[in-house]
């Protein structure tokens, strides 16, 4: 699993990404109380707005970590958007995504590097 | 605004301590959340019994000859009928009928008007009460008092332990008792929709006022973010964002704080406005909205069916005790009939509403004790 800085997480198996945001966004968002995910087909660019998730005060952007096509959405989010509270880096994952460019996952932090960095917020 | 020039209230360190995250609002810092986070909170409220640091808000006493009649002159209420122990919610009005504030005037006693206005908007209120009033009030502002509302189910069976007189007090009745050992000024009212109280103390005293009411197990701490989505499930507006200067209350549906006397009289600022816009000449109109798919929040266009742009969201999110969407917001009369189907524009998209009857959540004030 590789992180971002805008806490977002990708797991990668071949060359699809499967998204999600970190627990660390998790607990700051607070309970989320919906989810829009990408639609199907979708191009989406490294650094642009990939979903966007809700709380009861507000909406946040969820960026994408990698340019790709999406391949699925989590249906599930849409009648259970508590999962991203309750599993955010399993369950309550977002989009997958056929990613453009492998080499671009290794260049995303580490666990080590991600914990390190939360450790300076 | 940096954290180093916001205002700290008395109760400060209990949020600290009780795990808040503190927020800039109204130029203090306010917890907008404590552990258990907005959609707990909010439902602890309305099953059990909240405490809210509300210490922000504007406390006065306007004194005078008079009070009562000169408060006439910046309000369209019937304040000169204000009868000891009652209190009114109102609107300070400018010439053009616009709102300069909502708050709140009562009688807990025989000393002039008390009153309470929303924190953002104290200093210009009182500023203004004192232009348009000089030589009539005095305005004797009570900054060394705290503010705490207990709201909720509950709320009267924990609060009486400690002010037994306060269970004589019906919704929108206000008392100076004796409680906590200090003295309280104790309303029944509030801004969640449920029976409540709101409790004006010493700020020396408030810290062990809180922390004798969270004593109670019935009680938890309550952050802004959920009296922000119980006042809009409540159908409460709130200003800076439902209400400003250019809305009057007609247009924000407050129709009832226009009271029935001063109608007649026209004796208000704006009353010509006010009028017209009674007898029809209305452009538009605050509804609640119900909304499909993602919350439609402030700013969001509200379209008709065809979708043309019709109105604008003024407030909205989700509803934590509906578990859906609602909104406030502005559309023309001929749209503002309860059932009515219309649009909001969610990040490009058209989505589904429908007007709405409020309160969203049915008010449950005790009227009679």
């Amino acid at each position: 699993m590789r992180f971002t800085k805008d806490h977002e997480w990708v797991s990668l198996d071949g060359d699809v990404a499967t998204i999600g945001i970190t627990a660390y966004a998790a607990e700051q968002l607070g309970d989320v109380v919906f989810v829009e995910t990408p639609e199907v087909g979708k191009t989406v660019t490294a650094g642009e707005g990939l979903a966007v998730v809700e709380s009861v005060k507000a909406a946040s952007d969820v960026y994408a970590p990698l340019s790709g096509e999406v391949l699925e959405a989590n249906a599930a989010l849409a009648d259970a958007p508590e999962t991203v509270n309750q599993a955010p880096e399993a369950g309550g994952w977002f989009a997958k995504v056929r990613i453009s460019d492998p080499s671009a996952f290794e260049a995303l932090m580490d666990r080590a590097a991600y914990d390190a960095f939360l450790e300076t917020l | 605004m940096s954290d180093e020039t916001l205002k700290l209230t008395p109760l400060y360190a209990a949020h600290l301590e009780a795990g808040a995250r503190m927020v800039p609002f109204a130029g203090y810092s306010m917890p907008v959340q404590y552990k258990d986070g907005v959609l707990k909170e909010h439902l602890w409220t309305r099953e059990n019994a909240g405490l809210f640091d509300v210490s922000h808000m504007g406390q006065a006493r306007l004194r005078g000859v008079s009070p009562l009649s000169a408060f006439e002159e910046v309000t369209p209420g019937d304040f000169i009928g204000l009868k000891p122990g009652k209190q009114r919610y109102s609107v300070l009005l400018n010439k053009k009928g616009g709102i300069i504030d909502d708050l709140m005037a009562g009688r807990p006693d025989d000393d002039g008007l008390f009153v309470v206005v929303n924190g953002a908007c104290k200093d210009n209120d009182f500023r203004v009460i004192d232009n348009e009033l000089a030589g009539q009030v005095r305005i004797d502002r009570l900054e060394d008092r705290a503010l705490m509302a207990l709201q909720g189910p509950k709320a009267a069976q924990v609060l009486v332990i400690h002010a037994p007189d306060a269970a004589k007090l019906a919704f929108m009745e206000t008392a100076a008792i004796q409680a906590f050992g200090v003295d309280a000024i104790i309303s029944r009212s509030g801004y969640t929709g449920e029976d409540g109280y709101e409790i004006s103390v010493p700020g020396e005293a408030a810290l062990r006022i809180w922390n004798t009411l969270l004593a109670d197990e019935r009680v938890r701490p309550i952050g802004l973010g959920a009296r922000d989505s119980l006042r809009l499930e409540a159908g409460l507006p709130l200003y800076g964002h439902d209400l400003d200067e250019t809305v009057s209350p007609i247009e924000a549906s407050l129709n009832f704080a226009v009271s029935k006397k001063r109608r007649d009289a026209r004796d208000f600022p704006g009353a010509s406005r006010i009028a017209a816009e009674l007898a029809g000449e209305l452009t538009r109109k605050a509804v609640g909205l119900k909304v499909e798919g993602a919350p439609a929040r402030e700013g969001a266009e509200i379209a008709d069916t065809d979708g043309h742009v019709v109105g604008v969201v003024t407030s909205g999110g989700f509803a934590p005790s509906l578990g859906y969407p609602i909104a406030l917001g502005f559309v023309p009369p001929a749209l503002a009939a309860v059932g009515t189907e219309l649009k909001v524009i969610v990040r490009g998209r058209a989505q589904a509403a429908q007007v709405v009857a409020t309160p969203f959540v049915p008010h449950r004030y005790v009227r009679k004790v």
